[in-house]
Order: C-alpha cells, then structure tokens, then sequence
C-alpha cells in the first residue's frame, strides 16, 4: 500500500478516541509591561516602546508588575483556582534573536494558580474541561525575515527584530487532558475557547483577539483505540481563529487515523496548522526537545499574594459570562445563535447599557449589532471604541421612536455622532435632518412630483396603487431623505384618489 | 598642601569644603598619578579625564556639595556609566558605551564624588588574580609580579597605588574583600541587597553585591552610606533604611570593644592558610581582646561545603545571565558575513569574545542546571546554601561578629595558579560563606606576612553592617595602616 486516502472524520471517529488539552496565552491589556515601565501599545513604531530592561542591556533588572499579577489571579480565580499563597518565577533557557535576554521569565514548578475548571456547554449539555495552571510570563519580541520568498527564515537575506512585544505580561492558561468527548472533540475544543475568551474579556484585563495574536492557542491531540492506553501527542501550532481550533482537531484526528491505520509510529512533535489548507504540517520535534534548564529567577523576589488581597478580588469577580448571556438571552427575547454572535462582536454590555439608558432590546440591538458592527469590523476598531455611546444609541433609537427620524435619517445622525459631532440631537439639528411631517411643506413637493411624472400620476388615478412608491421616492429624493415616508404616500394617495 | 593622593577621603572632602584645595586640583592629581604609573600597575581599563574635570568643576562651582563632595573615585569596569565604556574585561563588550548608568552611579554622581574612570578586573568579576581580564591583568603595587586579587584588582591595586582614595567593587564570592587583603586595603561587601545591583552586569545574581573599597574604614563607611539604601529599580533590594555605618565606624575609631562578642570560625582557624596570614590574624586577634573585646569560638560545620555549593550556583545563574551576549544588539558580533545563519553567528561570537575561564563556568553552570542534573547539582546546592544561612544565624546567637582570615594566602606570583582552577578557587574559601548567607562582612589590613599585606575578615549578620564598621575601624586604630613601597 504506497498511498493511503485519508479516512473521513466519522471513520476515524469510530475506531479511535480523542484526547485534547489546550494551552491558551492572553497578552493582558496591561498600561505598562511585566518587568519595565515601557508602553504596550499594539502597532506603534518598532523599537519605539523599549528601554534597558526589555532589550536586556548588560546591568539592567526586571522589577515585577503588579497588575500583571493581579490580572492573572482574577483569571485563575474566574477558572475556579487555587491561587499560589508563596510562588517563583523561574527562567526558562533558550537561545532565540526575538528574546532579548535568551531566556524567558516563566513560572514552572510553580504556578500562580493552578486545579480549576471550565464549564462549557454544547448543545444543551454542560462538560466540565480540567485547568491545570494558569501561570504569568512574558512574551518576546518579534522578528521579520526580509529578502526571502516566504517571509521565514528559511532563504532571507536579513533578519529585522522589532522589541516592543518583547516584555508584555502573557498568561499561560493549560488544561489537563480531556478524554471521553467522543466525536465531539472538535467543536468542545472550540467552544471552551470560546467561553475562555468571554470570561477573560468579561475580566476587562485583555483584548482577546485572536487575529492580533492577544489570544493564542495551541492544540494538543493524540488518539487511542477503546480501552487502550492514551497515545502519543501531538501539539499544534498557529491556531489563529475560533474555527480553526476546531479544524485543526478534526484535521490532526483525521491524519493520526491514517498514520495508526498504517502502523506507523505518532511522533511527539509540534505542528504548525494552515489556516488555508485546513491541515498540519510537522515543526520542530520534540523527542529532540531543548532542555530549557529551568531555576528560580534570581533577580525577582517571590510573589505571595496576601490573601485577604485574594479574598477582595474573588468577591469582586464579575457575573460569569454564559449565566449573564443566559439571563439577557431571556430578557430580550433572542435566539441563542443571536446571543453568540452579540457576545462575539463584544456587545453584551453595550446593549446592556444602551436598554437601561432607555432603548428598547430590540432598538438597541439593532444598532450595535447593524450599523455600528458593520463600522468596526470595516475598521477594525473595537466596537467599544468606535465612537457612539450607549447612551447615544439609546437616545438615537428614542428619536426614531417619536418619529422625529426615520431608519435612513438614523443612519446619517449616527454616521455624525461617530464622528464626533455632538449628541444625536445636537447633529440631527446641526445637520437639519430631522423628519419633515408638516403636510403644507410637503404639499408642494408632491405636487411637483405629480406634475414631473405625468405617467405614473395616471397608473396611481386608474387604481395601480403600487405605483406610488415611485412618486414617494422622487419626493424623498427632493427633500433630500427628510420626508416621512408614509406621510408622503398618505399624500400622494389623497392628491390622487 | 601635602601630596593630595596621599590623603583620605575624609581629609580630601575637608579641604575641598574648606576651599584649601579645589576639587579640579584634586582630580588633576590623581590624573597625574594614573599617568605616572598606571602603566606599570595597569589599575584602569578606562580613563575619564574630561568627566572627571567636568565633576570637579561641578563641586568647585557649589553645585553639589556633600560629604563625599569633590572625591575621586574609580568604579569597577562591571557598572554601567552611561556615556563611558563598559566591557565588564571583555572582549565581548568592547567598545560598548552604555545608554544608562547603574543606581549606584548615579548616587555617585549625586553626591559630588569624581568618577576617575574604569578599573581592571577578572572577565565578568570571574577569578580571584585579574588573570582573567581580556585586557591583562592588573599588577599587585606592593610587588609588581605578583596578583592584586579578583575579581576587583583594579580597585584595590588602584587605591594601593594612590590612583584612587575610593573605588567601587562587587563581591560575588570575595572578588571586594579578597583583593583588599592582598592589597593592604579596605573592601566592604554590603548585606545582599542593601546596595543596588541595577546596572551592575550580573555574574551571579543572587550572591552580586556592590561595595566600597578605600584606604581606611571611615572612608569605605562613607562611600557605603553614598551609594546604600533601598532602589525600586532592583527588585531584591531591602526596603528598609541602612544601619549607620559612618557613626559606627567612628565609634570603633575609638578603639573601645567593651562587650563585642567576636566569634571565631573553628573551621577557618588552623588548615589551608599559610603560616604567615595565621600568625597576622591571630596578632590582630589579641589586639581586638586588648580593646576589651571577648573571643568565642563558634562552630559552622557547613561552612566546608560552601566553595562546592558557590561553584554550582555562580555558574548556574552566570550560564543564564550571560546568555544575552549573543550579537544581536550590542557589542563584539562575529561572522555575520551574510553567508551564516543566525545561530552560527551567535555562537562564533560567543566563541570570540569569552574567555577560557567565562566559558569554563557557562559550561558548568548549562550542565548544573540540565535536567536530570538539576537536583543532584543546582538543587542540593540550595540546600546546602539554607544550612550555612543556619550556620551564620546560629553563630550570631551567641557573637556580634564572626572573624576569620580574609583569604588564606598572601598575594601570589602571576602563572602560580592558572593552570588548576582549583587553586585559585581556594582564594575565596573564606569569603565564599557570606556570599551564599547574604550577609556583609569587611576585610580590613591587619599586618604583613614576608612583606605582603594580610586581611583580616569581619562578618555582621544581614543588615547589621554597622558592627564590622565598628570591629573593622577599631581594629585600624590597632594595628595601624599598611604603605607599599614606593612604585
């Protein structure tokens, strides 16, 4: 047998068992970095927010930052951990041109946090996944390979090493193994990053966003036949989006099938997924793994938390994420689909505060989750950010319910408020686009458009009532959108009875 | 005016406030002095003429004043002075001109001292002769064909040869106090944490201390008070206000030991030390009972295992700290020819720019450290490090102050010990116990033996370093200070 086509998932599925864990890193949002006071802001100049400590200049020391630590605790409390009374940092060794001081600072043995759990629910039915440890280290810098046809390594010409990630606050979040999910691997693996990522953002101390890296996953998979000892793992690399966390599990499944259907032996390896293809291909081995040489940090004292400091924090952990989801999901009325895709578009609390500023669910998820949504995924600005205010949008949607704008005027308010013009009031008056409804005003505009459309005039006094819609719009068009519509076709329907 | 580099720090600052003399003169003539024989001793590595007028100006124009206001110190070439080369005596750093200064650098600065330049030093503060500089080493000023200790020779050869009335040092495991002793000078380690290590380039970042050197006690006192105290900027530094070490040294001055309690190492007593250093040490002993001081003798069995335990920690945490010399942002970067890739360069480079005896112990330290080695190696030796701490806490239950030789032979000719590292690991066979405790202690000159200078060591418990001020200043005031003969 020289070439094997690889078995389908439900083959595969149906001779082995998958085991997965996962290990998750979030770069947290935090002002300044770990061990220095250098700025983190994602995408300014490169080497810009540097300084003697995160290049790693001979003499230079790290000093711990709090927030980091308080951020990573409130992430290991949210995940039902034990947080460490007394832990170490320790250096992990390795030599790499994007770690400035050739080692990373970690933790190993000991774990800021560590024995909790997840509860993540599929389809109606909850699955408790295993945390292992969350733990708090930094994260390097980042190199670019010019002059080479791939942008790797591999055939450049020069090797450029931008510092300013170097030294941002990463938390290592790794779960223990999770077998027995059956055929549901996949999309369980998807769904506990996902509730990871809405606890840690309900948390407000990380971005979370996948396609800017401040939340990476990788993936561990090996397969077993029933009753039969776990298999040999592998870990997967570059999982860059929500659904390819699942792609990547189904694909690895799929390939170790084929690979054990052979007899041939699972390598323990890591591998680097491709988002286009759907499948994986091998890195580095880790049979041949670096010995990372692994000791207490020397330079940093030992964090013990205070644990009356612990005891405040969990009291003040917000409302879980999938019981609020649930509670609103009842309150507004929505399917659970709608719900994901508002929780995915980080808009729970907007609409939250947008409802209790006034607006109706309805309303108000109408406009975060249309007009504005459209706006931020066009820009790439958080829709936090993009520049409307619940309270806004509450007030946006009271003055289309008193019928003083209608759906397009709406849009043109909104578009000012974004920009910054003012309240939607103020722009509406500044603008001069609020809804004309006074019948003498509009009187002459649906004269003229009678006298303009002879044609349609006759089809609408034959009785062709549809063909007013076609005079209402040539009078929305001359009072540039500010007519109401209804008001105009009321009009048109009189005139011409 | 008598010859200004004759005088103490002390004495120097007093004429300088009193306007007898103008800081600029003072820094000329100890310019002077560097020109004149700094090529037979070879204490600097860099010379900082111009920043040091510069200073001296600064002083004479009554911006800074202070009581170390005007005074020339030299600084071991292992603190990072922003603007002046830095090489730590390494090829590997040669040319480098830090962006920043250590905290210790600045407080000099701050204070109004004249940084004269860089002083020599073994590669990386490892080694006790300066053998080890990439640059040569420094010659003893009381016999030029002999070491003046390490790592810190410069310093200490520095202040023998009236270069310098101050200098800074860093004492890993005896590289401040060791070089003292050898030297006929004073080296203070301070407690672990009570001086800043921010900018000191590290060798073994659990044991580096930075320190004072000088001539006499009250001098190194003041330059300690200069540079101590607490500094956010170094995470292991103490956040407590430092004990008086000036006042204490004055009060030793008086020479009244009425009720100290000086414990005496059993096990540094007799084996290991040359017969001359034992019979300095125990003249000096005597004169401290006369001044009304009492002898102890306390035993620290774990003290026998501290140079094995040293020897797997320095390297262990040195194998890692110099990791980052790899070429990529700063200093010596060898092979990038375009043809190499990365991994090629760095290593080529850290081929070139370390030494034999750097390299020795980063191989030491990576297999320490190795995993499967690690507990039989890095780990025990922690272990070990926690029963001498026991050693040193049970001790000062019962004594104020441990005493022992500083170092148990006198300076040796250069080549004598090179070829067995052992040997020359043997120099810091006393002074090696306080580094891994955490503790300060202090060398201080306390005779000859065939016409070289021997140390006398005092050990205070951590953040008690006024007591070997005060042991230290009396015992001066005994036994007098030590002169070299004339370069």
């Amino acid at each position: 047998m020289t070439t094997t086509a690889l078995p389908t998932y439900e083959d595969a599925i149906a001779r082995f068992e998958p085991v997965i864990g996962l290990e998750t890193h979030v770069e947290l949002g935090t002002q300044t970095k770990m061990f220095c006071g250098c700025r983190t802001e994602f995408g300014a100049e490169p080497n810009t927010q540097v300084c003697p400590v995160c290049l790693a200049l001979p003499g230079a020391l790290p000093v711990a930052n709090r927030a980091g630590i308080e951020a990573t605790i409130r992430i290991g409390l949210a995940l039902n951990c034990d947080i460490a009374t007394w832990c170490r940092m320790a250096r992990k060794n390795y030599f790499y041109p994007d770690m400035p001081k050739n080692f990373q600072t970690s933790q190993y043995d000991e774990p800021l946090c560590a024995e909790g759990y997840v509860d993540v629910e599929y389809e109606g039915k909850p699955y408790r996944i295993g945390i292992e440890r969350v733990h708090l280290e930094e994260d390097t810098g980042k190199s670019l390979h010019v002059g080479g046809a791939t942008g790797r390594i591999q055939g450049a010409t020069e090797s450029l090493v931008d510092y300013n990630r170097a030294g941002i606050p990463l938390v290592e979040i790794v779960t223990k193994p999770v077998p027995g999910l059956g055929a549901l691997a996949p999309e369980i693996a998807k769904a506990y990053v996902t509730e990871l990522r809405d606890i840690i953002r309900s948390l407000g101390v990380s971005d979370v966003r996948m396609e800017q890296g401040s939340l990476r996953c990788d993936v561990n998979t090996s397969l077993n036949k029933p009753g039969e000892e776990w298999g040999t793992r592998t870990e997967t690399k570059n999982v860059n989006s929500l659904r390819s966390v699942e792609r990547a599990v189904r694909s690895e499944i799929i390939r170790q099938a084929s690979l054990l259907d052979e007899g041939t032996r699972i390598i323990q390896e890591t591998r680097h997924f491709h988002e286009d293809r759907g499948d994986t291909s091998p890195g580095r081995s880790k049979e041949t793994a670096t010995d990372y040489r692994y000791f207490p940090e020397p330079d940093l004292v030992p964090i013990a938390p205070d644990p009356a400091w612990v005891a405040e924090l969990k009291a003040a952990l917000p409302e879980r994420p999938s019981s609020k989801r649930a509670r609103l999901r009842e309150d507004w009325g929505i399917s659970e689909i709608d719900m994901q895709s508002v929780a995915n578009a980080g808009a729970v609390e907007l609409i939250e505060e947008t409802i209790a500023a006034g607006a109706s669910p309805a309303g108000a998820r109408k406009w975060w989750m249309g007009e504005l949504a459209r706006r931020a995924n066009e820009t790439g600005i958080d829709l936090a950010d993009i520049g409307a205010t619940p309270l806004q949008v509450a007030e946006l949607q009271k003055l289309v319910d008193a019928g003083k704008l209608n759906d397009k005027l709406a849009r043109a308010v909104l578009e000012g408020v974004v920009a910054g013009e003012g309240d939607p009031a103020a722009v509406m008056a500044a603008r001069g686009l609020e809804v004309v409804n006074d019948e003498g005003a509009l009187t002459a505009a649906v004269d003229e458009a009678i006298a303009a459309n002879p044609d349609i005039a006759a089809k609408i006094r034959e009785g062709k009532v549809a063909a007013a819609g076609a005079l209402v719009g040539a009078v929305m068009k001359t009072t540039r959108g500010q007519a109401d519509a209804k008001t105009v076709r009321d009009l048109i329907l009189a005139r011409l009875s | 005016m008598s010859d200004l580099t004759r005088m103490s720090a002390v004495e120097l600052a007093g004429a300088i406030k009193n306007k007898q003399v103008s800081a600029v003169e003072v820094a000329q003539a100890h310019l002077d002095r560097i020109s004149a024989v700094d090529e037979r001793v070879h204490a600097f590595l860099h010379v900082d003429a111009e920043g040091a007028l510069a200073a001296a100006a600064r002083v004479d124009k009554g911006e800074i004043t202070g009581p170390l206001a005007g005074v020339p110190v030299a600084v071991k070439d292992v603190i990072a002075t922003k603007g002046v080369p830095t090489t730590a005596a390494s090829k590997i750093l040669e040319g480098w001109r830090p962006p920043y200064s250590a905290t210790i650098y600045e407080r000099l600065q701050a204070a109004g001292t004249v940084p004269l330049g860089k002083t020599n030093m073994d590669e990386f503060a490892m080694g006790s002769s300066t053998e080890y500089s990439a640059y040569g080493p420094t010659n003893n000023p009381w016999d030029l064909g002999r070491i003046p200790g390490g790592s810190g020779g410069g310093s200490a050869a520095a202040l023998a040869a009236y270069e310098a009335p101050l200098a800074i040092g860093t004492d890993t495991g005896g590289s401040i106090r060791q070089p003292g002793a050898v030297t006929g000078t004073v080296g203070a380690k301070p407690t672990y944490g009570g001086t800043s290590r921010y900018g000191l380039i590290a060798f073994s970042s659990s044991l580096d201390t930075p320190g004072p050197c000088a001539r006499n006690v009250e001098d190194a006192a003041l330059l300690h008070s200069v540079i101590g105290g607490h500094d956010v900027r170094d995470s292991t530094s103490i956040p407590q206000p430092m004990p008086d070490v000036v006042a204490a040294a004055r009060l030793g001055a008086t020479g009244d030991l009425t009720g100290v309690k000086l414990g005496l190492v059993k096990e540094f007593a007799g084996d290991g030390s040359e017969p001359g250093v034992i019979a300095a040490f125990r003249e000096s002993l005597e004169a401290l009972v006369k001044l009304g001081a009492e002898v102890v003798e306390v035993s620290c069995p774990n003290f026998q295992y501290a140079l094995p335990a040293y020897y797997l920690i320095a390297p262990s945490e040195c194998s890692s700290n110099l990791a980052r010399f790899d070429g990529v942002r700063y200093g010596l970067r060898v092979g990038d020819d375009g043809n190499r890739s990365l991994e090629e360069v760095m290593s080529l480079t850290r081929d070139a720019g370390f030494g034999a005896e750097v390299k020795r112990r980063i191989i030491l330290g990576t297999y320490a450290l190795s995993s499967g080695y690690y507990d039989a190696y890095y780990g025990q030796a922690q272990k070990v490090r926690t029963l001498i701490t026991r050693d040193f806490e049970k001790a000062f239950e019962q004594v104020d102050v441990l005493v022992s030789p500083t170092t148990p032979f006198v300076a040796f000719p250069f080549g004598s010990r090179t070829s067995d590292p052992y040997q020359m690991y043997l120099a810091d066979l006393f002074t090696i116990p306080t580094n891994l405790y955490g503790g300060p202690a202090i060398s201080v000159p306390c005779g000859l033996s065939e016409g070289l200078p021997v140390g006398f060591q005092i050990m205070a418990p951590t953040m008690a370093d006024d007591r070997m001020y005060r042991v230290g200043a009396a015992l001066e005031s005994a036994v007098g200070t030590f002169t070299p003969p004339a370069l």
